[in-house]
């Protein structure tokens, strides 16, 4: 009969959270020992796996290289058992093409690929679960396997969803929520600087709202990079312990 | 290769996580950091396509929700619901304590958890829910309740509490589920409650439930339990609530004996499939006024056409009741009946449930001419209830101790309604509320109970009540969430709403309305140019500034639609702060307007056309007797007479151009009544009169109308709303036509413009009433004008206005539809933002379809607002004696219009009770002759009036011929001759 509620009158969302809270986040980084990088990351219920190589010189045509820095290649695919219903084309369909093109200018914008110019690096990002914020979940799993190769950065990049129901921004929003009729944005930030390196919304939203969103979406953000930095410093943690031995 | 295989491992680890469900500190989330539990949630859905989806989600568990009671200290809130005293007294339950009711008591009882006296209750997430899901409208009326800070009504998120979160078990139902949770919340409480220390007094949960199993395992576990029924008895100082329960099904039996009146209802499948495979039909069902043992059920085929289906007999009825959806089934051609012309009522004693039906149903079976058979068909079950809480009075039973009573509806589609009180006598020549709970088959009549008194009868509190109730009109007080969205009081205009306004404070604006008027919407002002031109402004009202798009106040006026007006009272759309002082143009204060600027020459000619929101300061708001006075007064020249004159030159060049255009000017008459300033009671009738400047204002609020939707349907040719006036089929003219050719005039209805003129030409000689009852039989040929979204309709014609294209715009207070129009105006000009629905045409038309509604259902209680104050005045002037004239001929009555009073009445010639004299209808004329006597219509006669209380819920008013004489049926002149004041007849 009626649709589900998003937000309760006593302000919790469908799962349990308050309007700003963050799914749980965790983290590994290093899980392949033949890529260059990589790390898992989960959030909540969306799972994502992204793998770096690089940086290394060209492969292919040489007439895609510059002269001035790195190319980055972004390949986003989606496993056949992420979602409820079998996906019949895990990547190469319209909707992966668009999320590596996303996920490629997110990453161009991060990375400082003039220190390493007419070389390339392949960020190879794949949903192994999907429950809402695929974009995001695939842009922060990627900034850790770019940190674990190795490749600098201006800062990491960290992104989330947010939605707009009852005049209330709601941060990381889940599969429910996205397809619940909300207008979502995805937002990738580099949190240090305050830097917006992609901002996506393709719902209508009143302009008037828009500040508030993304003000919601920054601090969710931050969130985010608070995990990922602490990650990374358990990660380096226990690589030195493992090189000490 | 250690490391690697153990990286693996923690890997395998992480991945299995959800499964299983862990203790994880997330300090990221805000500044507060508490132990959240984490759950994984699956079940399995049935998809719309018909497959299986299997869905995970996650469901945290917090422990950072409070137990709202004012009594605890352990919690951490910040402000309490609970109070720390219930003052109920109950002698099952004598120490303070808070309730819980379980889904079921809510969904049934709620007319008793609405009583004031039920307080301090604890509303589980788990119940509301449930409700949300099984009921609408009982879920609106639990949240208002909620919302209600009086009524100590707490939510308790008993899903996402770490503590009273259970699993479905294995094999366990979905509804087993459920009330253990509001079981477990139910012990967590008691628990929690017991524990704290601050509460000496013994603080309590009581669990509220009507199921025999779950009130049993309750008990098991220690829990204070009761039957709903057995709380509410218990209740000392309350015992009227207890009419109010609803029967539970268990209580049904009881009533009724096991002998089967009805066939059975089929189950919603088989309904389903009979109707995809054509054996069975759906459609609305509506009762007939006349005879209760008639319906028709109206089928919608496929496109426009519908078709009428008739339903004759108890046994064919089945249990339907008005309005329902049905589905019904086709009888054998041999066995289609037509329509009985007889009237029959369910009256008299409640009829034992084994009646012979044949005795009931024999007068129905006249044989029918075979071309008079009509498809009939029969009820075989019910799609969907529209039972809604109905009016009306007790027919106390004639067993002095029997707690059993009929109840009679004051809608006479209705069946009688039993239903159990104890308090039947006091209840007697009360106007009272009933609900129906059920139909079981073996009952003669529908099952209800008692939801609340209105008041006695006949009193015009209660008449108006019930008017109100039945036309569906909203007119409870405006409700706490409504009201949070007014703006705070003292009021002011800021910096910020001054943005995107013109500051038009310095011109002489005035507003002029009938007397007593305090929700003023419209305000004029004209001056002249530099340039010789004049200016005129429309200030309308900005009452789209404070009601903003999708919050309760929007909600609630988009659902009443329309101000009501009754006599001597008024519902209002929006709260009375709003309708009567901030959005109301009174004069010599600052107000927000939405203001339509005209730049016209002394021909009225538009030469400029600005629309803005703006702030006005009306320099005085006049009467329309007032500011004629002042026209008319040469004495005077100020700014406001001077303007004002401009505008009533304007107005009448604007009025000719209109004429010639085709516009009708049509007539009904309405009436005013002078009320006695104490009591309230109505001493005078008179006909509303009008004046140069009423059309002088009528004049430029349907220019700025007409404007304005030009305007809105430019900008937005998908989404404007507009309101159209169809032109009515010829065949509606027909009687019009007849009449005016029995007194040898001519009329043309070929187009609007041949009509006016012709009714102006109009005339008889010596006859100078003739040409207003011409016009008041042509507005009876007229259509509804309607609503509609530009984007839903190819035709926009108003056909009463002569004009391509119309809108409502300067009503905002008393109209939903003009708010629209503003914000669409507003978008239009970038005065104010958009939002989706504004641009849905679905949803748009959707709004259209209920404002048309509220617009038809607020006239007809208008009118028997109307027809129940003239009851009070001629119940006080016993029995008149007046002329009139004959509107109408029908076969056995003619309908008669007394202009002095603006009534209109019906004078049969087949008295019940006496032997009818001989009529004989001629459908030409049309004529009626009545022994010797042959009536016309317009014929001059004389009647009596008085009011026929005999049913004192369908009073009414009974016309008796005086004049003609005709031997056995006029009747004699009363004795007391009224005060004779010469009506005025032309104006």
């Amino acid at each position: 009969m009626a649709g589900l509620e998003l937000l309760s009158d006593q302000g919790y969302r469908l799962d349990g959270r308050k309007a700003s809270e963050l799914r749980k986040v965790q983290a590994r980084m290093g899980v392949f020992a033949q890529a260059d990088g990589s790390a898992y990351l989960e959030q909540g219920n969306t799972k994502a796996l992204a793998v770096v190589y690089g940086p290394h010189e060209i492969r292919g045509s040489r007439s895609r290289a510059l002269h001035d820095r790195a190319v980055i290649n972004c390949q986003y695919s989606m496993a056949t058992f992420s979602t409820a219903e079998r996906k019949r084309r895990p990547h190469g369909d319209r909707k992966s093409t668009e999320m590596s093109l996303h996920l490629k200018q997110t990453f161009e914008a991060a990375v400082m690929t003039q220190l390493y110019p007419r070389s390339q690096i392949d960020i190879y990002v794949k949903i192994l679960q999907s429950d809402g914020g695929n974009y995001s979940v695939c842009v922060n799993a990627a900034t850790l396997a770019v940190i674990d190769a190795g490749i600098p950065m201006r800062d990491y990049v960290c992104a989330c969803t947010v939605g707009f129901v009852d005049e209330t921004p709601l941060a990381d929003l889940c599969y429910a929520e996205e397809s619940g009729g909300v207008s979502s944005l995805a937002l990738a930030l580099l949190p240090r600087g305050g830097q917006i390196a992609l901002l996506q919304m393709d719902a209508r939203l009143h302009q008037d709202h828009l500040e508030t969103l993304i003000e919601a979406a920054m601090t969710a953000c931050k969130g985010v990079s608070k995990v990922l930095d602490e990650v990374v410093r358990q990660h380096l943690q226990e690589v030195s312990v493992l090189t000490g031995e | 290769v250690t490391a690697v295989q153990q990286r693996l491992l923690e890997i395998r680890n992480l991945m299995k996580t959800s499964r299983t469900s862990r203790y994880v500190t997330l300090s990221n989330i805000s500044e507060v950091s508490f132990v959240i539990m984490l759950k994984s949630k699956t079940f399995v859905k049935k998809t719309r396509s018909g497959g299986v989806m299997k869905i995970v989600r996650e469901h945290y568990l917090r422990d950072d929700i409070w137990c709202g009671s004012e009594a605890c200290t352990e919690c951490k809130q910040e402000s309490t619901v609970l109070q720390k005293d219930t003052c109920i007294e109950s002698s099952l339950c004598s120490y303070p304590h808070y309730l819980i009711p379980d889904t079921n008591v809510v969904l049934h009882q709620i007319d008793v958890l609405e009583d004031p006296v039920i307080r301090n209750v604890i509303v589980l997430q788990t119940v509301l829910q449930e409700v949300r899901h099984r009921s609408a409208p009982i879920y609106k009326r639990l949240k208002d309740m909620i919302h209600e800070k009086e009524k100590h009504f707490y939510t308790f998120t008993n899903e996402h509490h770490r503590d009273t979160f259970i699993e479905r078990e294995p094999g366990e139902s979905a509804n087993d589920r459920n009330d253990r949770a509001i079981r477990m919340a139910a012990k967590w409480y008691s628990q929690h409650l017991k524990t704290s220390e601050s509460n000496p007094d013994g603080l309590k949960v009581v669990l509220l439930t009507n199921d025999q199993g779950n009130k049993q395992k309750a008990e098991e576990s220690g829990l204070l339990v009761h039957k709903c029924e057995e709380y509410i008895k218990s209740l000392i100082a309350n015992p009227e609530l207890v009419d109010r329960l609803a029967l539970s099904s268990d209580d049904k039996n009881e009533i009724t004996s096991n002998k089967v009146l009805f066939p059975e209802h089929l189950p919603l499948s088989k309904i389903q499939a009979g109707i995809k495979s054509g054996s069975f039909l759906q459609g609305t069902f509506r009762a007939s006024r006349d005879n209760y043992l008639e319906a028709t059920v109206f089928v919608q085929g496929e496109g426009e056409d519908t078709t009428e289906v008739l339903i004759q007999g108890l046994q064919n009825l089945n249990r339907a009741v008005h309005q329902d959806v049905v589905a019904l089934q086709l009888l054998p051609q041999n066995q289609w009946v037509a329509p009985s012309s007889v009237v029959l009522q369910d009256e008299g004693a409640a009829k034992d449930d084994n009646v012979e039906e044949e005795e009931e149903e024999k007068v129905l079976r006249i044989s029918a001419a075979e071309a008079a058979r009509k498809p009939t068909g029969k009820i075989v079950g019910i799609i969907k209830r529209n039972w809604r809480p109905f009016c009306g009075m007790l027919n106390v039973s004639q067993i002095k101790e029997s707690t059993r009573h009929l109840f009679t509806p004051a809608d006479r589609r209705i069946p009688r309604i039993r239903i159990e009180t104890r308090q039947a006598s006091t209840l007697a020549g009360q106007r009272i509320m009933v609900a129906i709970d059920g139909w079981p088959k073996d009952s003669r009549y529908p099952n209800g109970h008692f939801v609340r008194s209105l008041g006695s009868a006949g009193e015009k509190e209660t008449e108006q009540e019930v008017l109100l109730l039945e036309h569906d009109v909203p007119h409870q007080a405006f409700s706490q969430a409504v009201l949070s969205f007014l703006p705070k009081m003292p009021w002011a205009i800021t910096p910020e709403d001054m943005v995107k306004r013109q500051d038009l404070r310095q011109l002489t604006v005035c507003s002029v309305d009938p007397p007593g008027c305090t929700d003023i919407d419209d305000a004029l002002h004209c001056r002249e140019l530099e340039n010789g031109n004049l200016e005129v402004g429309v200030h309308i009202a900005d009452v789209s500034h404070f009601i903003r798009p999708g919050n309760a106040l929007d909600k609630e006026a988009a659902n009443r639609g329309t101000t009501v007006y009754l006599c001597g009272k008024r519902i209002d759309m929006v709260p009375e702060l709003l309708s009567s002082n901030l959005c109301s143009l009174r004069s010599n204060v600052d107000r927000l307007a939405f203001s339509c600027i005209w730049e016209m020459n002394h021909e009225a000619e538009i030469l400029k056309t600005q629309f803005t929101k703006s702030v006005i300061n009306s320099k005085s708001s006049m009467t329309y007797a007032e500011a004629q006075m002042r026209i008319d007064d040469t004495t005077k020249n100020d700014d406001i007479t001077k303007s004002l004159r401009g505008l009533n030159k304007l107005a009448k060049i604007l009025k000719r151009q209109r004429i010639q255009k085709g516009a009708l000017t049509l007539s009904s008459l309405e009436v005013r009544f002078h009320m006695d300033s104490e009591t309230h009671d109505p001493i005078d009738l008179q006909t509303k009169e009008l004046m140069e400047t009423n059309s002088m204002v009528e004049e430029f609020m349907l220019l700025a109308n007409i404007s304005v939707a030009q305007k809105i349907y430019d900008e937005f040719s998908e989404c404007a709303l507009l309101r159209k006036h169809p032109a009515p089929p010829p065949s509606n003219y027909d009687i019009l036509l007849k009449a005016a050719k029995s007194k040898e005039v001519e009329i043309h209805t070929d187009s609007a413009k041949a009509l006016a003129d012709s009714l102006d030409v109009a005339r008889v000689d010596g006859f100078p009433y003739f040409n207003t009852l011409l016009r008041i039989l042509a507005t009876r040929c007229m259509m509804q004008a309607v609503y509609f979204c530009s984007g839903m309709d190819s035709d926009f014609h108003h056909y009463g206005l002569a004009s391509p294209i119309y809108t409502h715009f300067t009503s905002p207070i008393r109209r939903y539809a003009d708010i629209i129009v503003h914000r669409l105006l507003a978008v239009a000009i970038g005065a104010d933002g958009t939002y989706p629905d504004l641009m849905d045409k679905h949803k748009q038309s959707a709004l259209c379809n209920n404002l048309n509604y509220r617009h038809k259902m607020a006239q007809y209680a208008q009118r028997a607002s109307v027809a129940f104050h003239t009851q009070l005045f001629f119940k006080s002037r016993g029995i008149l004696n007046e002329e009139g004239f004959v509107l109408f001929v029908r076969k056995n009555a003619i309908i008669v219009l007394i202009p002095k009073f603006g009534l209109e009445g019906t004078v049969f010639f087949d008295p019940k009770d006496k032997t009818a004299p001989s009529l004989v209808f001629d459908e030409e004329g049309p004529t009626l002759k009545v022994e010797e006597h042959t009536f016309h219509i317009f014929d001059k006669v004389k009647v009596t009036i008085s009011l026929d209380d005999s049913n004192i819920q369908h009073q009414k008013i009974r016309m008796a011929l005086t004049d003609p004489v005709i031997p056995g049926v006029s009747v004699p002149v009363p004795d007391t001759e009224p005060q004779t004041k010469k009506p005025r007849l032309d104006r």
